[in-house]
């Protein structure tokens, strides 16, 4: 087992759920949706016309000049670091700022701020173009920003694996900690890609379920995982964060912990570009990975927050993937796919599903994945429809997310 | 014609959308860099945006001359003509 421990100290997000992580939470265990009709006039024309606006808009809580050289998908990054900065206490705590690192993954960038200025040079002509453009539509302002605000000096990283984004930002957080490379990492994933040019591409590989569309289903039942109905994801956007932190330093300050990170696993299918591999085998090595990284026991892993999108084959393999690692120990372990009701942030989605892995270690209560009313035959795992308690003692709960392209991580989280 | 305080109110507006500057802060014997704290990607966008707003071109060779918000009225006054 890596010498140093890491714990989690602080956390944020802005989601389709709330404005906040109280909020999101909340809104989960209640099993809330936050899918509905977009109300953008370009939705019209769209095979999709449903998706997760986030709840609380940025321009609310950030400065409007400051704003407007952020991409979207920065502004969800920074409304999300600066609660989990708060919550954190680290603010005059006297930390370094060469010991304070940042890994803020987005699994496409600025991919509205690219399209809004090709759009002013088709209009406009090349002088319109924003000189913004480029710091704005970088994969890494996300990180790049957030580290500018809280002068974080030890490292800036934008990892990018498509859906994996956001938790590999937390394993690489990890690495950071462990390999003595910083204190504190600022870590966690945002996206905002709910735009019809993606949104017509996602729709076109039947990714995105084109359910509730042209028919009279009620928007907040499309995204369905593990459900006998269920046709494909539905895109929302948001971002999130935690405040990853030796436990030695944080110990040092009396932070407030809300869970340990065990361990992170990391590995590749090398199968198909978007599809997942059919048995899951990438996928069970990356869990299997997180275990053993974390010297966990599968008999005190009693929750999974799942990927689990609402596609027919994703779905599935997840399954398979708990059963390969946990064996017999899988029937008591609480099984739950947020995206139900959040839909899915792409590379914000590993960082929010953290969030609420660690809210669930911290209240010891798992949130239900929603419109489960038919499960697949073909899925055995206990998958509450209403939220349920976790078991008293020292627990585990491992976070998966897989991405487009091929990459598995699993992060194992343990109670405190 | 527009007259040198339209102009001067019309820019003010521009670098206040920019920059966050108090319009009232953009008076003409005013810098862009040393007074209102306008950094150099700021200053592509007030001059891309002005260019839209009085139908003028300024010329990249010609910003670095446009140190003050007089400069910058100054310019836009003498290619209207």
């Amino acid at each position: 087992m890596p010498s140093t421990r890491v714990v989690v100290t602080g956390l944020g997000t802005t989601s389709p759920l709330g404005g906040d992580v109280a909020s999101t939470w909340q809104a989960m265990l209640a099993g809330t949706s936050g899918i509905d009709y977009l109300e953008d006039d370009w939705a019209a024309t769209l095979p999709v016309k449903i998706g997760g606006r986030v709840a609380v808009e940025p321009s609310e809580v950030l400065d409007r000049v400051k704003a407007r050289r952020w991409d979207r998908s920065t502004q969800f990054a920074v409304v999300a670091a600066d609660q989990a900065w708060a919550d954190s206490g680290l603010e005059g705590s006297g930390l370094e700022p060469e010991r304070l690192g940042v890994a803020l993954a987005s699994g496409i960038g600025g991919v509205t701020t690219l399209l809004a200025n090709y759009d002013i040079l088709l209009e406009k002509g090349p002088r319109r173009v924003s000189p913004l453009a480029v710091p704005m539509l970088m994969p890494n302002a996300p990180a790049a920003n957030v580290s500018l605000k809280y002068g974080a000096r030890a490292a800036v990283h934008a990892p990018t694996s498509a859906c994996a984004s956001g938790n590999e930002a937390i394993a690489m957080a990890i690495d950071l900690i462990r390999l003595g490379r910083a204190d504190v990492v600022i870590a966690g994933g945002t996206e905002a890609a709910i735009h019809p040019l993606p949104m017509a591409a996602f729709a076109n590989m039947m990714a995105l379920s084109k359910t509730g569309t042209d028919d009279d289903r009620d928007p907040s039942t499309v995204s369905r995982p593990w459900d006998v109905a269920r046709d494909g994801f539905v895109l929302g956007e948001g971002g999130a964060v935690l405040i990853l932190e030796s436990e030695e330093h944080a110990r040092a300050r009396g932070a407030k912990v809300y869970a340990e990170v065990l361990g992170a696993g990391i590995s590749n299918d090398a199968h198909d570009i978007a599809q997942p591999d059919p048995e899951g085998r990438g996928g069970t090595r990356a869990i299997a990975m997180a275990l053993r990284e974390g010297d966990v026991d599968p008999a005190t892993v009693v929750h999974v927050n799942a990927h689990a999108t609402s596609t027919p084959k994703g779905d599935i393999a997840e399954g398979l993937m708990l059963h390969a690692v946990l064996g017999e120990h899988v029937d008591r372990c609480l099984v739950t796919s947020t995206k139900s009701m959040t839909g899915h942030l792409l590379g914000g989605a590993g960082a929010l599903e953290a969030v609420a892995t660690v809210m669930a270690l911290h209240d010891r209560v798992s949130p239900p994945t929603i419109n489960l009313d038919d499960k697949d035959p073909a899925v055995d795992l206990d998958i509450p429809t209403s939220k349920r308690d976790l078991p008293e003692g020292d627990i585990v709960a491992l976070n998966n997310s897989f991405g487009f392209g091929g990459a598995n991580v699993a992060v194992a989280f343990g109670s405190v | 014609m527009a007259t040198t305080e339209e102009i001067r109110a019309d820019l003010a507006d521009i670098v206040n959308e920019v920059a966050g500057v108090d319009a009232d802060d953009v008076q003409l014997d005013k810098s862009f860099v040393d007074d209102l704290d306008v950094d150099s990607l700021s200053m592509v966008e007030v001059v891309v945006a002005a260019e839209e707003k009085f139908g003028v071109t300024i010329p990249d060779d010609e910003v670095k001359n446009l140190k003050t918000v007089g400069d910058a009225v100054a310019f836009i006054e003498r290619s209207q003509g």
